[in-house]
């Protein structure tokens, strides 16, 4: 009672002092993200929720993503790679602690890599570390990994949430109470509703601004879109509903960021299925799409179109949207072409996102134009799973693919859209061992052009990253290079 | 009355083996594997067969089916697959948002139903009769989500008096949980009241065409004075059993309303463990559930076994 | 009061099951086609409804939508009568024996599960449409339509002309459909009519958690979950539907209420 009496004599001072009536800067923040992780261990699961609210704040690895989407150094401060490109020797920061005040060293970084690519590692990314050899430990501020063979994009690897460093100590209960090495430290799970953090007074690197913050889950739109404009909530990073963003920009108490992600959305083809074997029918449907219907009616004009499968801001994007511009007629044609004057039937089976739900109606109406009927089946996640992606029994399917360059799938027979090209497999695995980044580029073009001029998918557009925030917030992130809600450097403005 | 007593209890026993049967092998069959939801796109087929040995997912089923039942029995209802936290606590949790938010509901609909049940069948075919009667025609034809929707829109996105959902928790206070849970419970208990105000009404005019009504009149009270110092006791049974009901309906039927007001209540978990495959959540939910429901049918028949002797002789 | 609950239920139910039949033949647009650039109209003399997020009609996708609807409605009904009627009247038949005891039991454990939640689960492992959701929706009026049947009948078996059936050698299947099925015919109707409200108002609600009938085919649930975040700036969407739903209902309860009076005012229905 009476520090909470201090506290506020303390704020009228300094209000007088700053002679207005809100200068007591806030520095607490509540942020609303849409999906709730199913559990507090980034190292064993796909839910990119888990990253979304610990990434960067509560857990660390090697290396970090920054806002623009580049590898910085983390708690590795540099590393050595020597000629061959097969061996990494990381120089780690000195001082850092877990939260729960033990302290972080090469053991730990051992212990990390390890449990990662173990046999029974349960790492939904563990193809990032199967070309990990060994990983040995120098001294306590030194850690060697040696791969099989080399790897142009192991430090990217390492950046991933999936790759932070974790304490063998806390392993056990990691899933409930998770202790990490980041500017915040986890509070209080409320599960169903939200999750605390606050700043960890013992961090390494530089203090945050804020003291606590708070992750609410609202995975309705109607009461996202509620929650932010009676600001019960501070931020909403990836706002669900893209219609509301208008009302949002119509109004002073709020700024609205438009930012990109690494989700290419794309009309999945079961490349296997006949007639969506048959690459004529595959071009007539690339054609017969309107790309720019879709990114209006189903995201109200949020999204950057694309045609191939890569993100339009990395520095390698080829711009292929040409090779499928829309036009209805050119498709009827190919498909006369192919053997379909009159069309044919065929699934389109959608998961649950709004932009697979809304895109899919579109997209129907777009095809039966041109005499191709759909049969649409929403379908959950775990449905969607079950049937498209592990029983490959669908025809068409949509889904924003939002790993980061994650143009390799291609190169995967057996993956669920089930294109087989050896000319394309083998310009993978010359990627993978390339460290050259002009030849990589030149590589990275090549693929895409491939994948495009096979029309091995419909390339629909680049999934955008709205955030909703209070006005005065400075230092969130825009884009979303990887699934992380970064509050390191939030702050109120005065 | 003892013997009848048992005789439910061994029914009531019966139903519970077979709901509980039910409900696994139903939940059981749905296809989806919680592991590989879990895990998601990249994942390798080592890393889920990992993970189901972790979940415990690898034993037979008529094992996992006894281990779910005999752990039940100890009220240990097993651990979530996706939270990996005990079932029974999270159940807990859920459970001081649906409770109150029933009972809330429950309160609203009995405050505003008894009085308009009452009213209506003294006025009996006059026109405030007709007026409450049309009243609860309209409410038993709306929608509750619907109405929620509406609630919305005009109290917290236009007026702001409410926030639009969300669920503080009880240590923001009592007063600021009420506050959350009011727009909920008015949508819950919109048709609920209106149903409830039906069967107050006829119950009261059933009651007084009965004989000791009569008597009452005969003795020179009101027809309103004999209502009230005579009929509203005798007619609550067939109201209270209703009043029953519609609680375990609450319990369970707040489901949508949850979705919209976005509460973490008892529902959303269910829809949440449905979408994730976290079957043993799944289970024992539905399970409580239907428990509650056989439970309050059990209650009501031994009231009115101890209210009329006449029932016990039915089997 | 009573014949007025006829006239005016029976006049919404004609309006609504009319839009329904006429859909079949003519509607204003044509709602399979996606028009964005005409999108969140809002009502005009061009579309009496307005249009929704895709451009499409909405006069046109109520009209539609009252035959999901009434389709989904009307089959489950038909699947709890067609079951529920034949086991109660077998029930009341061998009232007291194991039969009647395994049917009311069977009755009183359908009746135990929440049915929306179980109406998910249907959906979830049969995968969403409108044929899983008449399956959800059908299941739970069985119970509904047996213990009624049962109960009707009880009584009936004790009478004068039932006993002198029996007395005559008649079986208990012939004196069932015989005697007793035209004795509670009008008690079934009346509570079907309620049911068939009710059949509406679950279908609404499955399709509004997106569990009913998939898209392209237009459903009134689906039109208010699709509105639900444009109601700040688009209410129409969510009111033109929700009123449609409102108004068959209680079309259907009130046609319910003024056939029981004028069939039998001594008929209760259950309504729960």
């Amino acid at each position: 009672m009476s520090f909470d009496f201090t506290k506020l004599a303390l704020a009228s001072t300094f209000a007088l002092c700053a002679g207005m009536g809100s200068a007591w800067a806030k520095d607490d923040i509540i942020v609303a993200l849409q999906l709730e992780p199913p559990h507090l261990d980034p190292t064993s699961a796909a839910a990119g929720a888990i990253d979304s609210v610990l990434y960067s704040n509560v857990f660390e690895g090697l290396t970090r993503f920054a806002a623009d989407g580049s590898v910085n150094a983390g708690l590795a401060k540099s590393w050595d790679i020597s000629e061959d490109g097969l061996v990494y020797v990381f120089h780690l920061q000195t001082g850092v602690l877990f939260h729960d005040g033990t302290t972080m060293d090469a053991q730990d970084v051992k212990f990390s890599l390890d449990r990662a690519r173990a046999e029974d590692s349960a790492n939904a990314q563990k193809a990032l570390f199967t070309g990990i050899s060994d990983v040995s430990v120098m001294d306590p501020a030194t850690v060697k990994v040696t791969l099989s063979a080399p790897n142009g994009s192991f430090l990217f690897n390492m950046a991933w949430g999936d790759a932070v460093i974790v304490a063998p100590e806390t392993i056990e209960t990691i899933k409930t109470n998770p202790v990490g090495t980041g500017a915040f430290k986890f509070v209080n799970w409320v599960q169903g509703d939200k999750i605390e953090i606050a700043r960890n007074d013992a961090y390494w690197g530089t203090a945050p601004a804020l003291t606590a913050a708070t992750f609410k889950f609202i995975s309705d739109p109607t009461a996202a879109f509620a929650a932010v404009m009676a600001e019960d909530v501070d931020a909403f990073a990836g706002f669900p509903a893209p219609e509301n963003l208008p009302q949002f920009q119509a109004d002073s108490r709020f700024q609205v960021l438009v930012g990109s992600t690494e989700g290419e959305t794309i009309l999945s083809t079961n490349n296997l299925m006949p007639p969506l074997d048959n690459v004529l029918v595959r071009e007539a449907i690339a054609h017969a799409i309107d790309r720019q219907a879709i990114i209006d009616g189903a995201m109200f004009g949020l999204g950057t179109p694309i045609g191939t499968h890569f993100a339009p801001h990395n520095p390698d994007y080829v711009d292929l949207t040409a090779n499928s511009a829309y036009n209805p007629e050119l498709a009827k044609e190919l498909l006369a072409r192919a053997g379909f004057p009159d069309g044919f039937k065929t699934t389109l089976k959608l998961p649950p996102p709004s932009y697979a739900r809304r895109g899919g109606e579109i997209i129907a109406s777009q095809l039966r134009q041109v005499g191709i009927e759909t049969e649409i089946s929403n379908l959950e996640w775990a449905q969607w799973l079950e049937q498209v992606f592990r029983g490959k029994d669908f025809g068409l399917t949509i889904v924003s693919h939002t790993e980061p360059l994650d143009i390799g799938i291609y190169a995967r027979p057996d993956y669920y859209f089930q294109y087989d090209n050896p000319a394309f497999q083998a310009l993978n695995t010359e990627l993978g061992i390339e460290a050259d980044p002009a030849i990589r580029s030149d590589l990275l073009g090549k693929m895409q052009r491939m994948i495009s001029e096979e029309y091995v998918n419909g390339y629909l557009f680049q999934l955008a990253y709205p955030t909703v925030a209070n006005a005065k917030i400075r230092g969130l992130w825009e884009n979303a290079p990887t699934q992380a809600t970064d509050l390191t450097a939030v702050s109120w403005a005065d | 009355m003892l013997r009848y007593a048992l005789k439910r209890a061994l029914s009531l026993i019966i139903s519970l083996a077979v709901a509980s049967a039910v409900i696994f092998m139903v939940i059981e069959v749905a296809p989806g594997d919680p592991a590989r939801f879990m895990l998601g796109l990249n994942a390798q087929p080592d890393t889920i067969a990992a993970l189901r040995t972790e979940l415990g997912l690898n034993v037979s089923k008529p094992e996992r089916y006894f281990n779910w039942i005999s752990g039940m029995l100890r009220g240990d209802f097993g651990t979530s697959y996706t939270y990996r936290s005990p079932v029974s606590q999270m159940i807990a949790d859920r459970m001081w948002v649906s409770l109150p938010l029933a009972v809330f509901a429950l309160l609203l609909s009995i405050v505003v139903a008894f009085p308009a049940g009452v009213y209506a069948a003294s006025r009996r075919g006059k026109t405030g009769d007709i007026t409450v009667m049309g009243a609860t025609q309209l409410g038993v034809a709306v929608p509750n989500f619907w109405f929620a929707m509406m609630l919305v829109l005009v109290f917290a996105i236009n007026l702001r008096w409410f926030s639009a959902g969300g669920f503080p928790g009880w240590d923001a206070g009592f007063w600021a949980a009420i506050k959350a849970l009011t727009l909920p419970a008015i949508a819950l208990a919109l048709p609920q009241s209106a149903i409830l105000a039906r069967v107050m009404r006829s119950s009261l005019l059933d009651i007084l065409s009965e004989d000791f009504m009569r008597t009452a009149r005969a003795k020179g009270l009101s027809r309103r004075q004999a209502l009230w110092r005579h009929g509203l006791r005798n007619a609550l049974i067939p109201v209270l059993t209703i009043i029953g009901l519609q609680f375990s309906f609450l319990l369970a039927g707040a489901i949508i309303i949850e979705q919209v007001f976005f509460l973490p209540g008892l529902g959303r978990l269910i829809f949440q463990s449905i979408s994730a495959r976290d079957l043993i959540v799944v289970e024992s939910v539905v399970m409580l559930l239907v428990f509650s429901v056989i439970l309050v049918n059990f209650l009501v028949d031994l009231a009115y076994a101890v209210v009329d002797p006449r029932l016990r002789s039915r089997t | 009061m009573k014949s007025r609950s006829l006239i005016f239920g029976g006049f919404l139910c004609v309006i609504i099951v009319g839009a329904a039949l006429i859909s079949f033949l003519w509607t204003p647009y044509d709602i399979t086609t996606v028009n964005i650039p005409d999108r969140l109209k809002t009502p005009s003399m061009l579309h009496w409804f307005g249009t929704d997020h895709f451009g499409r009609d909405i006069f046109s996708m109520i009209m539609i939508g009252a035959r999901t609807s009434l389709a989904v409605a009307l089959v489950a009904v038909g699947i709890g009568m067609g079951l529920g009627v034949p086991l109660g009247l077998w029930a009341a038949a061998k009232k007291g024996g194991w039969t009647d005891e395994i049917i009311m039991r069977g009755n009183d454990l359908i009746f135990a599960f929440p049915s929306l939640v179980i109406a998910i689960l249907i959906t979830a492992i049969l995968g969403a449409g409108a044929i899983n959701a008449i399956i959800a929706i059908g299941i739970f009026n069985i119970p509904v339509f047996a213990r009624l049947t049962r109960g009707a009948s009880l009584s009936l078996w004790e009478r004068e002309f039932i006993l002198a059936a029996r007395v005559a050698g008649k079986s208990l299947p012939r004196i069932s459909v015989e005697h007793i099925l035209p004795n509670v015919t009008n008690l079934l109707i009346v509570q079907g009519t309620i049911q068939f409200s009710l059949g509406i108002l679950a279908e609404a609600g499955l399709s509004y958690v997106g569990l009913g009938a998939q898209p392209p085919m237009p459903s009134w649930g689906r039109m208010l979950a699709d509105a639900q975040t444009m109601v700040s700036f688009a209410p129409h969407l969510a009111l033109v539907p929700g009123l449609a739903i409102v108004l068959s209902v209680l079309g259907l309860n009130l046609l319910g209420d003024g056939l029981r009076d004028y069939l039998d005012p001594r008929i209760r229905v259950a309504r729960t």
